[in-house]
């Protein structure tokens, strides 16, 4: 999966630092793009090694008379490398903005290049192919829509023989999908679903990660939820992703991957979630989990987290659905391995990436939350200690210790004596109204299960740490609540 | 980030989870001020929780996060010549060889030699080209092109009108040539005795279709009219030069 996608970037160039700065740029523009809602990413798949072109990373740029000409080079030539030729030569100058305006402006160049990725010379198709994909991946709206003619093609093509072919096709469709809404609504129509229910049963990993791209950047529209995921939802789709995601010897991290995102736009959107449940997700997904955890313990660690972060979601998200408890009364998903497969990926999380410790988190409160049988696999695993490690990331860790505590006296009872108390008296120093107030509910649960708690509670300076709030609006009634009953205790 | 030691084995031992410890609520746990309830939590697509998980996953898809190697180069062979008969293309690749082949000789009509990018346009083709049963049998043989579409259509026209209404296909589209003209004297050349074959049988009722020059797509509608008394059958009933007699005998 990795091997064989070559960026722009080319490490034997660029230094490391470049390569940081480069890499920090690219993550505030796409917050930035996110946070305006218009978050989009293409993917280029580009072959050939630069050098062939002579020195420097870069072609030249193409004006309008090479362009004609190789044109007609290729759509006349007499001989076969001659015309082979003169695409190459197109397809690197069409790696240049300009000469992707100055195509797109040319009368009849989509003609053309559509005649030739329909023609029965096999290396001329994957060519003009190739032409096709590197305009597919501009930045420019004009440039993507004037790839629109082409569509029903790359879609025919998909129920192909050759995978070079159908890859390509696919990752220029998933760049062009993602370009706007009036590429899908006529993709929509062309019949793109029933296109990539029938190539999602090819065996070639390479399509399948395309595959997965593409029906992820679809996923990913706005207008998603109403017009696309139900008529996805309706095919074999949904089936065939989840295969790919079971664990096992089959399972390529690439291909899952791409398919694991696909689930997580799927599953948030709400469209038809118990649907899934009905397919085995939790329990995919949970197996899948315990597959991650034991890998990160390997450390092979190549980009788990991007696999590990979808896969959080979705769980974290179907638990809420009221299907999950219908089946036989109980949870689906009652492994207590799944629990130590979490606290692993947390450790995980906590030294490679910490930005996904919240994701983490709120997997676990929704495992806790309603299930007795996970509390008490957090108390007879040891896990509450680990657990208050991580109190400086996230208030959750709060809301989940509650979720164990709220359960009754038997629960309380295995969290005392211990370090939760001190880290009580700790939080409690804090300002933080959500921290405080989040402290104060466990201290309630506490104080009403455990009784003992109360004294020790005293002897620490409780007392003290709860004045220090007594005035602030969101928290007074609480604090007072405590107060009298620790001094009644 | 410290784990007890025997997680990792517990991870690697079987299913199954602890008893759990029995829940025994009392009402003072959730009365006013007090106000926690436990609960699973969800997050809409666009929540802002998501950023920076949606953020890594497109730096991935930009292909940053990951140090790529370098591709390997296709790897070259000795030059050979494709092996399906009439074929004379030469490859030094065994990529080119693949998808030359899958291209060219991969869904290929055994009648007329044409060659189709998929199955499934090949079936449409030979039902509505060659399968002479098919076509009298059926009212309605032109199936829609578009894979998951089940509609089928009298001709061609009707079909092209619905692709192009309803699917948004090009008008032009290149697997959607309408049937040639069926005339015995225009019969083409290169692979074209299947067709040439059924112009022959078409020499016997050659009367009521000769009457009137309908153009290729409506011509099929008049199969329909072909007397009971001809025989499609291999070498059967061929013999039947005189359309007087109208005596029954396939």
């Amino acid at each position: 999966m990795w091997s064989r996608r070559q960026g722009r970037l080319r490490p034997t160039v660029c230094g490391v630092e470049e390569l940081r700065r480069r890499r920090r740029e690219r993550e505030a523009a796409l917050r930035k793009a996110r946070r305006e809602q218009q978050l989009v990413s293409k993917r280029l798949l580009r072959n050939d090694a630069p050098e062939e072109a002579g020195e420097g990373c870069v072609a030249a740029i193409l004006g309008e008379t090479e362009v004609q000409q190789f044109l007609r080079q290729a759509q006349r030539g007499t001989e076969e490398k001659e015309r082979e030729g003169a695409l190459v030569s197109l397809r690197r100058g069409l790696q240049h903005p300009e000469t992707q305006q100055t195509f797109i402006r040319l009368e009849g160049s989509m003609r053309t290049l559509v005649g030739l990725l329909t023609s029965n010379q096999a290396l001329l198709q994957l060519e003009a192919a190739r032409c096709l994909h590197e305009l597919s991946h501009s930045e420019q709206s004009t440039v993507a829509e004037a790839c629109l003619p082409a569509t029903s093609y790359l879609l025919t093509y998909l129920s192909s023989h050759s995978s070079d072919f159908i890859e390509l096709c696919l990752y220029t469709l998933g760049n062009l999908i993602v370009e706007s809404e009036a590429v899908r609504r006529q993709l929509l129509p062309q019949g793109i679903v029933p296109a990539l229910a029938a190539c999602i049963q090819s065996p070639h990993v390479a399509v399948l990660e395309a595959l997965g791209y593409a029906l992820s950047q679809l996923l990913q529209a706005e207008e998603a939820p109403e017009k696309i995921i139900p008529s996805i939802l309706a095919s074999t789709l949904p089936q065939h992703m989840l295969q790919m995601l079971q664990p096992g010897p089959k399972l390529n991290p690439g291909v899952a991957v791409e398919f694991a995102w696909c689930l997580h736009y799927i599953i948030c959107s709400q469209v038809s979630n118990p649907l899934l449940i009905g397919h085995g997700a939790l329990s995919t997904l949970g197996l899948l989990l315990l597959d991650l955890a034991g890998a990160v313990q390997k450390t092979e660690d190549a980009g788990l987290e991007l696999l590990a972060c979808p896969v959080l979601r979705c769980l974290s998200n179907l638990l809420t659905e009221a299907a999950v408890e219908t089946v036989g009364g109980q949870m689906q998903l009652r492994d207590e391995r799944v629990v130590a497969a979490l606290f692993i990926l947390l450790q995980f999380f906590f030294q490679k990436q910490p930005s996904l410790l919240p994701e983490g988190l709120w997997l676990l409160n929704n495992l806790t939350a309603n299930s007795p049988s996970f509390c008490t696999s957090l108390l007879s695993l040891d896990l509450i200690e680990p657990l208050l490690q991580l109190l400086p990331v996230s208030n959750v860790v709060l809301t989940v210790l509650c979720n164990v505590a709220e359960k009754g006296p038997a629960y309380c009872q295995r969290l005392w004596p211990g370090p939760l108390l001190p880290a009580l008296l700790h939080t409690l120093a804090f300002s933080d109204t959500e921290v405080v107030g989040q402290s104060l509910e466990l201290l309630h649960l506490l104080f009403l299960y455990q009784p003992e708690a109360v004294q020790v509670f005293l002897q620490q300076s409780g007392l003290q740490a709860l004045e220090r709030h007594q005035e602030e609006a969101q928290l007074q009634d609480r604090v007072y609540a405590l107060q009298q009953t620790a001094l009644q205790g | 980030m410290q784990l007890p030691p025997a997680l990792c084995a517990r991870l690697a031992a079987g299913p199954g989870a602890a008893e759990p410890l029995p829940v025994e609520r009392d009402p003072a746990a959730g009365a006013a001020p007090f106000r926690f309830v436990a609960r699973p939590v969800r997050f809409p697509r666009e929540h802002q929780f998501f950023e920076d998980g949606d953020v890594q996953r497109h730096l991935y898809l930009q292909d940053v996060i990951m140090q790529v190697a370098d591709v390997p180069e296709k790897p070259r062979v000795p030059a050979f010549a494709c092996q399906v008969a009439g074929c004379c293309q030469v490859f030094d690749a065994l990529d080119d060889y693949e998808h030359h082949y899958h291209t060219l000789h991969g869904n290929v009509c055994s009648f007329c030699k044409r060659a189709f990018p998929s199955g499934h346009l090949l079936d449409a083709h030979i039902l509505e080209w060659h399968d002479s049963l098919f076509q009298i049998l059926s009212e309605r043989q032109d199936m829609c092109l578009v894979e998951g579409c089940t509609e089928k259509f009298k001709t061609s026209r009707d079909r092209k009108d619905h692709m192009v209404r309803m699917h948004l296909y090009p008008a032009d589209f290149r697997f959607d040539k309408p049937k040639k003209s069926r005339s015995p004297a225009s019969a083409e050349a290169p692979g074209d005795s299947g067709e040439r074959s059924e112009g022959e049988a078409m020499e016997i009722c050659s009367e009521p279709v000769a009457a009137s020059p309908a153009p290729a797509g409506e011509r099929r509608i008049y199969r329909h009219r072909i007397p009971s008394t001809i025989c499609f059958g291999q070498g059967a009933a061929r013999g039947f030069k005189s359309n007087k007699k109208k005596t029954k005998q396939c």
